[in-house]
């Protein structure tokens, strides 16, 4: 973007310093709720990319919203401790369609009123309590709501000859997390698909108060099981920006390191269940095999299967040796191999790809009105990658190609899949040929008052982002972790009408969206 | 086609050979095959990847006689994890209920047997024990493969202990 384009706005009270630990982050007060609308409008005009809406309760009462552009990430904070006690702050829903169930899930919370926001409806709470659970300090009994009817959630109906519904869940038919999914469909074709999450709201924002830094990493690394590394790098990143440190070139490269085995990890698993879904149990096998093999990998050179609790702010707790590196490399060729072959295979399977194609198609003018970004984005046009765009280093010495495609079917999205697989693998080859003598983990410096940072990174899902807020000490006054579902869960509801109720599970797999990084 | 059976083929058997630990003797009601029904009751999603590592070919769950089936009304054992949101409460009383009995409950992970890193949360019961009868706890931040399929296999054998 040109210097012409840029928000003129924002210019004025911030300042973008370039970073070595990533891409440019701000934090932009906003002192009027008219401020942050205009401020919200313009970012959203730009071209900046919503990316979440949160809030933190008192004492320091504030609405945060967070927008990405090229040029870096931008986080407007509102107060809300006006001397009139206002609790209210402007929606931007006549703008931003996506920030709908963020806004609810303020008011839910926190109990703040997003004014001119439409849907009434709870959704992250469930209508579970009767007062917003963080608007009280932490420790306070939180009375829930008596009359359970009062959880009845009025799902949009949809009426006419022969139209029925189906509810699913919360409990689905396998090995997967709650949500409740309602159908209504005529025949075998989905005619309108309405979520319902929060089954597996825990609390997060309320669990991080009073929390010290390395309890909040632990706290972080499990927002979702499958994205631990990407949500630690980001809460790291955060602390470290609050507290003006930058890790050492070392720690850069391991954390990307373990962030790209991270996301290989869930794209091999989510290629052989996508095979599965459509029928192909040789798919399941064999990429079960490959991920295996490498989650062995990582107990052997790293102690855990899964990279939990590996990345800490300041550093990160792993090591390699020159056997270890000599090992990596030589799974890297295999695996690269391998994954080459499997793919001629799906490519060549009849069956499969008449599943795959045209199969729960997201457009790409929805997928950017969505503001969908990560794989399910990718698969759709939406021409955005953290590590490709303005990563900082390791990744502006060794950029990975930035994997598109357009159809934004399923067939596309097991295609990007598989490109980043081969991406991942060429980065994580340059970057264990280049590993620096590494420093693992350095003390944080103090932080004399109070201080606030953000963190963004590119998770196997997409942008997942974090923001923290420091008391002096190092004692966490509030923190929020943003996952990319919940931006991608609304995109889900927009592909599946249309397609066959048969056709969903392939749909929703081909998603892989996390249900506890969406209700925290 | 003749690739992905060349593939098939070349793959071999990767089954792991195990002395078995627990050769279930043919118990009550269970005999020697075991169906298990898993709820998430608001995991994080790290127990949820490490069951479905069970069914990958290194693990052949089923090969030990058990596995993972879709209603309650045809599962012996009752697989928890997650700290037991308030919201899955409900749900996860009543997929107990719908469990035929003689059944057992195994509460897998840190959360699932005592609320783990969400404890105290106002959201979170603190684990399964909490809220249902519970005959095996496996902690663990999440219990390896290995770990659970030992677990899994001694629930055949388990004794009732922990109920009202």
């Amino acid at each position: 973007m040109d210097n012409d384009t840029f928000p003129k706005r924002v210019s004025p009270g911030f300042c973008l310093i370039p970073r070595e630990d990533g891409i440019p982050r701000a934090i932009i007060p906003q002192e009027t709720p008219g401020d942050y609308f205009e401020e919200a409008r313009i970012l959203a005009a730009s071209g900046g990319r919503f990316l979440g809406l949160w809030a933190a309760g008192a004492p320091e009462p504030r609405i945060c919203t967070a927008f990405l552009l090229r040029e870096g990430l931008f986080v407007l904070v509102l107060p809300l401790s006006s001397p009139e006690g206002r609790q209210t702050f402007p929606s931007l829903s006549s703008f931003l369609p996506a920030v709908d169930r963020f806004e609810r899930s303020v008011r839910d919370l926190f109990g703040f009123t997003p004014e001119g926001l439409e849907d009434t409806r709870p959704w992250i709470s469930q209508g579970l309590w009767s007062v917003p659970p963080l608007s009280s300090p932490p420790g306070t009994c939180i009375p829930e709501t008596p009359r359970a009817d009062l959880r009845e959630y009025p799902f949009v109906p949809v009426f006419g000859p022969g139209v029925h519904e189906i509810p699913v869940g919360p409990v689905h038919a396998g090995i997967i997390e709650p949500g409740h999914f309602r159908f209504q469909v005529v025949g075998e074709k989905v005619l309108r698909l309405e979520e319902r999450l929060g089954y597996t709201h825990k609390g997060v924002d309320g669990l991080f108060r009073s929390r010290d830094i390395s309890s909040g990493a632990r706290l972080a690394a499990r927002i979702s099981g499958d994205s631990t590394v990407a949500c630690s790098i980001a809460f790291a990143q955060a602390v470290e920006q609050a507290l003006d440190f930058t890790p050492a070139a070392g720690v850069r490269f391991l954390r990307a390191l373990l962030l790209e085995r991270e996301r290989i990890a869930n794209h091999l698993g989510d290629l052989g269940a996508l095979g599965n879904d459509a029928g192909l149990g040789f798919g399941l096998s064999q990429f079960g095999r490959l991920k295996e093999d490498l989650l062995r990998r990582n107990r052997t050179h790293f102690g855990v299967r899964y990279l939990f609790d590996l990345v800490a702010p300041g550093g990160v707790r792993a090591t390699l040796d020159d056997t270890a590196i000599r090992d990596l490399l030589d799974e890297n060729r295999i695996l690269s191999a391998e994954v080459a072959e499997l793919q001629k295979i799906y490519d060549d399977h009849g069956g499969l790809q008449d599943r795959f194609q045209n199969t729960g198609v997201l457009l790409p003018e929805v997928a950017r009105r969505l503001g969908a970004g990560g794989v399910v984005g990718r698969a759709s046009a939406q021409a955005w990658d953290l590590r490709a765009d303005h990563g900082g280093d390791p990744y502006r010495r060794f950029p990975p190609a930035l994997a598109l495609a357009h159809e934004g079917d399923v067939a596309a999205r097991v295609l990007i899949r598989f490109l980043e697989i081969q991406e991942s693998l060429v980065l994580a080859r340059a970057l264990l040929e280049h590993l620096p003598e590494n420093s693992i983990a350095e003390p944080l410096p103090d932080n004399p008052e109070t201080a606030e940072g953000l963190g963004i990174v590119e998770g196997f899902r997409g942008e997942v982002l974090a923001w923290v807020r420091l008391s002096p000490g190092g004692v966490i006054r509030a923190a929020h972790i943003q996952e990319p579902s919940a931006l991608l869960w609304p995109a889900l509801e927009v592909v599946v009408p249309g397609n066959l109720v048969a056709d969903f599970p392939l749909i929703n797999k081909s998603f892989n969206l996390s249900y506890s990084g969406h209700d925290l | 086609m003749w690739k992905l059976l060349v593939k098939i083929f070349r793959t071999g058997r990767l089954t792991e050979k195990r002395s078995r630990p627990v050769t279930p003797p043919p118990t009550p009601g269970f005999g020697r095959s075991l169906a298990i029904r898993h709820v998430d009751a608001g995991s994080c999603n790290g127990c949820e990847l490490e069951l479905l590592a069970l069914e990958n070919p290194y693990y052949a769950l089923s090969s030990d006689g058990a596995k993972f089936v879709a209603s309650p009304r045809h599962a012996d054992l009752l697989i928890v994890t997650g700290p037991v949101t308030k919201a899955m409460k409900e749900p996860l009383t009543k997929t107990l209920e719908g469990i035929p009995e003689p059944r057992r409950v195994l509460a897998l992970g840190d959360c699932a047997c005592d609320g783990g890193i969400f404890r105290d949360s106002y959201a979170v019961l603190n684990g399964a024990p909490q809220v249902i009868p519970v005959d095996h706890r496996l902690p663990g931040c999440p219990p390896t493969p290995d770990e659970i399929r030992r677990a899994i296999l001694q629930s055949f054998t388990l004794a009732r202990t922990g109920r009202e």
